[in-house]
């Protein structure tokens, strides 16, 4: 990249470009914002504090190095005088000496931070004043290419022609769908191009936008972003069943909502006029943390912890700064208090949630333990059908009786087992005679026996009344608990969804070095001090904030959520650093881009599907990906876009590819999560048999891989790169592993799915070259060449050979997988076809987009 | 150099290998993927300097061992045995909410015998006989301290520097700045194992061994105790070897054709992982086969050794593992957590754990691997000094957690022998004298392993992040050989 942003000739110095990334990296951990910390009482980050007096010396005098101070410390031969100070391991390379040296020696001019400037939309180069080889480039009205074709050709680059129209279709179907495109449609694509290039594409877009396919795709990124996950996370990590939130961003994308709304519902429904239980919903977004329920946690602590993820989440995704640094310590290179954190921190801190889970129900399928399957925290809001209503109702009232006809008898044992309760206490040893198992034995101290219904007294009463022999007793309580265990298991057929709700107003206070224990000065809940301010006359709430995120002032977010789309697409963003627009962030590949863009966006009304349009209708977009070795030497990380967006898939986009392909991919959408293939053991393992993995059956094995249940603490075995939905994460990993390869290639999902894949294959082609050529073809959209029909066909007849004379081998091939196999076909000539199928889904072009 | 400046020009190696790659050709194949493979080395510029340590065994106890009852006897807390333990002693400190509300915090002193052990003198439980007899090999730290009162969190401060998710734990840093000595195991291993009653309710969870924002690639690969020991591991039920390497050859052939076609230098890369991905299937079951363990090693681990997933067994393998090259083997044993049970349950704990870590010492001692392989062993904190429950029923009591001084002991890879180090007051509460903390200690596992700490840092949200985060922490130079 240094090389890009190749320094030009002393006259175009700019400080954002080149001097701050030097100050910042080496001089403003000491003489930067935070005050606290500051040495020498200098700051370097501003012209004010650079040329302030210090007895007589200052540390920049513009234009002349000789009274800098600041210059002759850098170029000082003493190391108790050197900056940066050898301890610190911080060095100027002479380069950087050198620009430094210029740009005190022009004026040394400061500029302010370009991402907390609002964007101004700047004018879009003529195309047609640039030189170029792309002709068609030149009558490209879509104003992205005008930038991208600037940069390209400012570094010496050309861009590359267009991507076939089979390519372009499989790019744009995976890019907006999540899966692959038909064979139908790609030979329709092609013949639509053929015709008209323009309006095919057009249409393609058209008809992508309106697949209900979108959402689900569009919603995988921002449940990384929002950590959501189907457990709390912490011990025990039991469920929760936040996911109408995850369908209510589903849907919120594929009806286009716009995003100042998109916002403003998940930061502030609650806090709408009459909020809808959609907008209610919405909410979770900031209730979708980790919970700690863990014995002996300090419920406060909790709290406080749950409020610094939605601050620093917030930040994260919607102003595209790391706040995290602020819980204890002014930031040391962006200009973020410590006041500005909790100001932040007050907004969300209204909420009358516990610190710990307080609703228990469900039970676990499998145990007869006292734990229970859900486990959340206050508020939330129950989404029952008019049935389940009824329902609840009903159970309710069974109980209420059993109560009351075991409340109608209970004199008849209580003073009895009073007694019996109190023996043990004074006599420990008759524990031992009387009760066997450790938790029941426990019970006998910690019981609170005056209350019948405590869960230590209820374990009592149980072996009580077992010694007894009374079965009319036990019968009455087992009364009681069957009509508990039915009402339970209406409750968890109906969603609980955790959300916002300024319930329990509190002070809050700074919390020193972050400690919920060492509270210090009152703060009024507000925004970030260097950002625009709020109105004057509102409210300071959450609805504030989220109004004051989509104002027209707001610099951050309207570039922070473009920079999103635009990696979405790309693979990365025109800021690489996604999570972090601050000083020590990186700078715009394309700043122009980025501001027109984020003006764009926010004039448009907020319209995500025209950004969208915008971003996939553009000729950058629409490049081949062809590398060349120039590509290579003048911008290996595809900077400029000189080609085509070429990566390897979403691990989960993979599993969906796969089971399209194979015709398994079941289309449902919504609900709670399922549970498809993983290797037994797993839960099991990480939690000592306490959570049990019930893989699902039939469809729930082959839904898309959204629905797929996330724990916490141990995430999805068949994902890999994954954010671990821990903390709010915006930037994709893609790394390249063994262990990747052996997923794709033993994971029963895709054993399986080329498995049925072959199936159809020799049902519906002829012969070998056909089914060969279609299998490829499906999964690349291309059709192959001779030498790799010849490949693909060489590998057929070994594997043919093999399982020719291992039948019972085949056979065991294709008992991968619980979908049904057909009996009637050849078990040999389908394994053999199962293993190309498997190979076909392992190649390179198939796993990347 | 600064290591994103490096992962920069290993990237662009990567690619200038792939670029030649065009011209190569297939014969060249197997030349190719052998450097390809062993690019895993680590950042130019590490080690900082020679490390003592060339691989380090962590066998983390997680639940939090009784140092007043293994390691830490005090004549005082048995003079005031059932007396409450003085407030000034408690100093207003938390405690968690199981004890925080205790009306009487009576003094327990070490529940069972001990004495002073070999040259060095380390007192050490009855309950530890092996690791009695090794203590002429080891430092014992006495004075460790953290901040955490709860497992989740101190156990992730303790292996990532932090005490909530997210960050790269220790296993990740190593592997990411010193790569690996292995090109058929993965660097970073991990094994977990509990106590046999199952007791302890104390989880594990992926990011204990995660890479945090380091590349995904980093984080430990889980070798499990049932099933596959990697995931995915074995091929499908139907696919023997010959097969997948018929099958892997045809991938290799079309993946060229791409290669030559798109010129994407990942493509070769992609190829490598695949036929690393192949050596492991070989590689691992190899590994795991103990058949060529003679008699006499496996009666050193104990009777446990065989059962798989056992902290005997995983014992043995960290050994094997350290033996292939591995980098970093992290063990993760649960069930040190006695709160109301601790008379009946820690002398079983101990049986478990006892010999088949002082066996590890012996194994790699009686090898040569000792000098250079660092073997840590310890828990995320200790256990109070009083009773937890009512002292006069031994069958119910036990220890609440306890971070403010704990014991823990290494051996090997750079550390003195026969060393004591460090002291808790005379209730064995606070760490007085030469406190270590934990972020000290990671600071000086770093040191061992050739890396300074406070230059080894990875640049992510704008911050340059280290392992022991931005309080100072300090390498304890005395306990360095």
């Amino acid at each position: 990249m240094f090389s890009l942003l190749a320094v030009g000739s002393a006259a175009d110095l700019s400080f954002n470009r080149d001097i701050r990334p030097i100050l910042s990296e080496n001089c403003y951990y000491c003489h930067g914002f935070d005050s606290n910390h500051r040495k020498a009482k200098l700051r370097l980050d501003s012209l004010e504090g650079a040329t302030e007096d210090h007895d007589g010396t200052k540390a920049i005098v513009p234009r002349d190095l000789a009274k800098s101070a600041v210059w002759q410390r850098i170029i000082s031969d003493d190391s108790d005088e050197v900056m940066p100070p050898p301890d610190t391991h911080k060095k100027l390379t002479a380069e950087q000496k050198e620009l430094l040296k210029k740009w005190i020696e022009q004026g040394a001019k400061y500029e302010a931070h370009w991402a907390f400037v609002a964007p101004i939309r700047p004018a879009v180069p003529r195309l047609a004043d640039l030189k170029f080889q792309a002709k068609d480039w030149k009558t490209s009205e879509n104003p992205i290419d005008a930038f991208i074709a600037q940069g390209l050709i400012t570094a010496g680059l050309q861009p590359s022609s267009e991507a076939t129209p089979e390519a372009l279709i499989r790019r744009m179907t995976l890019d907006l769908t999540g899966l692959p495109p038909t064979l139908a449609e790609v030979d329709s694509f092609i013949a639509d191009s053929n015709r008209d290039p323009k309006s095919a594409i057009q249409n393609l877009v058209d008809r992508l936008l309106k697949s209900p396919r979108y959402g689900e795709h569009m919603a995988m990124a921002w449940l990384d972003a929002a950590r959501y996950a189907d457990t709390n996370g912490f011990q025990g990590d039991a469920y929760r069943m936040n996911w109408p939130w995850r369908d209510w961003v589903v849907n919120a994308y594929n009806d286009n909502m716009p995003f100042d709304r998109f916002t403003t519902e998940q930061l502030a429904g609650d806090l709408l006029e009459k909020p809808t239980n959609d907008q209610m919903v919405a909410t979770a977004f900031n209730r979708n943390h980790a919970l700690n329920a863990e014995g002996g946690t300090i419920p406060e602590e909790n709290r406080t912890k749950n409020v610094f993820d939605r601050v620093e989440t917030t930040s994260g995704v919607w102003l595209g700064m790391t706040m995290q640094c602020c819980q204890c310590h002014d930031h040391k290179f962006d200009p973020l208090k410590q006041s500005d954190y909790y100001g932040m921190y007050a907004l969300f801190n209204q909420i009358s949630e516990p610190g710990g889970v307080d609703k228990r129900f469900g039970k676990k399928p499998y145990s007869d333990d006292y734990d229970k399957l859900y486990a959340i925290e206050s508020p939330y809001i129950t989404m029952p059908s008019g049935k389940q209503e009824d329902e609840l109702k009903a159970a309710a009232k069974v109980r209420e009786t059993a109560i009351a006809d075991f409340n109608a008898r209970k004199q008849e044992f209580i003073p009895a087992f009073t007694a019996w309760v109190e023996e043990m206490r004074a006599k420990p040893v008759l524990i031992e005679e009387r009760i066997s198992g450790e938790l029941d034995r426990r019970a006998v101290s910690s019981a609170k026996i005056d209350n019948l219904f405590d869960g230590n007294t209820q374990r009592l009463l149980e072996i009580y009344f077992k010694l007894e022999g009374n079965a009319k007793w036990a019968d009455l309580k087992h009364a009681i608990d069957k009509a508990r265990i039915a009402e339970d298991g209406v409750t968890q057929t109906i969603p609980h969804v955790m959300v916002m709700r300024d319930d329990k107003p509190r002070e809050t206070h700074i919390l020193l070095r972050g400690n919920y224990e060492t509270p210090g000065d009152k703060v009024e809940p507000c925004v970030p001090a260097f950002l625009p301010t709020l109105p004057a006359g509102v409210k300071t709430n959450r609805l504030a904030l989220a109004k004051w995120l989509v104002s027209p002032e707001q610099p951050l977010m309207s570039r922070v959520t473009v920079n999103r789309f635009w990696q979405q697409f790309f693979g990365h963003g025109l800021v690489k650093t996604p999570d972090d627009f601050g000083m020590q962030g990186a700078l715009p590949s394309h700043p122009e881009l980025l501001d027109w863009l984020a003006v764009e966006f926010r004039e448009s009304g907020w319209d995500v599907k025209k950004m969208i349009r915008l971003i996939v209708t553009s000729k950058a977009y629409r490049q081949s990906s062809v590398v060349t070795a120039e590509m290579l030497a003048k911008d290996p990380e595809n900077a400029l876009l000189a080609h085509g967006p070429r990566y390897r898939l979403d691990s989960r986009v993979l599993r969906d590819q796969a089971l399209a392909l194979s015709g398994l991919l079941v289309e449902q959408r919504g609900g709670a999560a399922v549970m498809p293939y993983q290797p037994p053991g797993i839960w099991e393992e990480m939690s000592f048999g306490k959570n049990r993995y019930f893989q699902g059956k039939g469809d729930e094995l082959h839904r898309r891989s959204l629905y797929t249940f996330w724990r916490r603490s141990v995430a999805p075995t068949m994902f890999f790169d994954v954010p671990a939905r821990q903390v709010c994460s915006v930037k994709p990993q893609r790394t390249s592993t063994p262990l990747q390869a052996l997923t794709m290639l033993n994971d029963t999902t895709f054993v399986e799915a080329a498995r049925a894949w072959a199936e159809s294959l020799t049902q519906t082609e002829k012969d070998d070259t056909a089914r060969i050529t279609k299998a490829f073809h499906a999964a690349t959209t291309r059709a192959p060449d001779a030498r790799e029909v010849s490949a693909m066909n060489r590998l057929l007849q070994k594997a043919r050979e093999h399982f020719n004379k291992n039948e019972s081998e085949a056979k065991k091939l294709l008992s991968n997988g619980d979908s049904r196999v057909n009996e009637k076909l050849p078990a040999a000539e389908q394994a053999a076809w199962t293993t190309v199928c498997l190979m076909i889904l392992n190649l390179d072009e198939t796993l990347n987009k | 150099m600064n290591p994103l400046l490096a992962h920069q020009l290993q990237l662009t190696r990567r690619r200038f290998l792939g670029t030649t790659a065009l011209t190569l050709g297939a014969p060249a194949l197997q030349s190719l993927l052998g450097s390809e493979v062993s690019s895993a080395h680590g950042l130019a510029g590490l080690p900082h300097f020679a490390p003592k340590a060339k691989r380090v065994i962590y066998m983390m106890q997680t639940g939090g061992p009784s140092h007043v009852d293994l390691f830490d006897d005090k004549p005082e807390l048995r003079k005031q045995q059932g007396n409450d333990i003085p407030e000034s002693v408690l100093g207003g400190l938390r405690l968690t909410t199981m004890t925080a509300n205790q009306k009487a915090k009576p003094c327990l002193p070490a529940a069972f015998g001990g004495k002073e052990r070999g040259k060095c003198g380390m007192w050490v439980s009855d309950l530890l006989p092996h690791t009695a007899s090794i203590v002429d090999e080891c430092t014992f730290i006495r004075s460790m301290h953290g901040e955490q009162i709860n497992h989740a969190p101190a156990v992730t401060h303790l292996l990532t520097g932090h005490n909530l998710p997210g960050r790269p734990s220790i296993g990740a840093w190593l592997t990411y700045g010193l790569g690996t000595d292995t090109d058929n195991l993965p660097a970073f291993v991990v094994m977990t194992s509990r106590d046999q009653e199952a007791s302890c309710g104390q989880f594990f969870y992926d990011y204990y061994w995660g890479a945090g924002f380091l590349p995904g690639k980093y984080q430990g690969v889980p070798f499990r105790g049932a099933g596959d020991p990697v995931l995915y591991l074995s091929n499908p039920e139907g696919m023997d070897r010959p097969m997948r390497r018929t099958l892997l050859d045809g991938l290799a052939e079309m993946n060229l054709f791409t290669h030559d076609r798109m010129g994407d230098p990942e493509t070769m890369t992609r190829i490598a992982q695949y036929e690393m991905a192949f050596k492991m299937q070989a590689s691992v079951p190899e590994l795991t086969d103990l058949s060529d363990e003679p008699q006499s090693v496996l009666d050193l681990y104990g009777p446990d050794v065989k059962r798989k997933g056992s902290y005997a067994y995983n014992c043995l393998m960290a050994r094997r593992l350290a033996e292939r090259g591995v980098r970093y083997v992290q063990l993760m044993h649960a069930g040190w957590d006695q709160h109301g049970n601790l008379p009946t349950q820690l002398p079983i704990q101990c049986r478990d754990t006892d010999q088949p870590s002082a066996a590890l010492v012996k194994d790699l001692k009686m090898r040569g691997l000792l000098d250079d392989t660092l073997v840590i062993w310890g828990g995320e904190f200790g256990r109070t000094p009083f009773v937890q429950g009512d002292i006069k029923n031994p069958k119910a009591h036990g220890r609440d957690h306890h971070p403010r001084a704990f014991t823990m002991w290494m051996a090997g890879g750079g550390v003195k022998k026969g060393c004591i180090y460090g002291s808790s007051d005379d209730f064995a509460y606070h760490a007085v004298e030469n406190p270590v903390h934990v972020r000290d200690l990671q600071a000086t596992l770093m040191h061992l392993c050739g890396i300074q700490h406070d230059r080894f840092t990875y640049k992510h949200q704008g911050l340059d992040f280290k392992l022991t985060g931005v309080e100072p922490a300090k390498v304890i130079k005395d306990i360095l050989a």
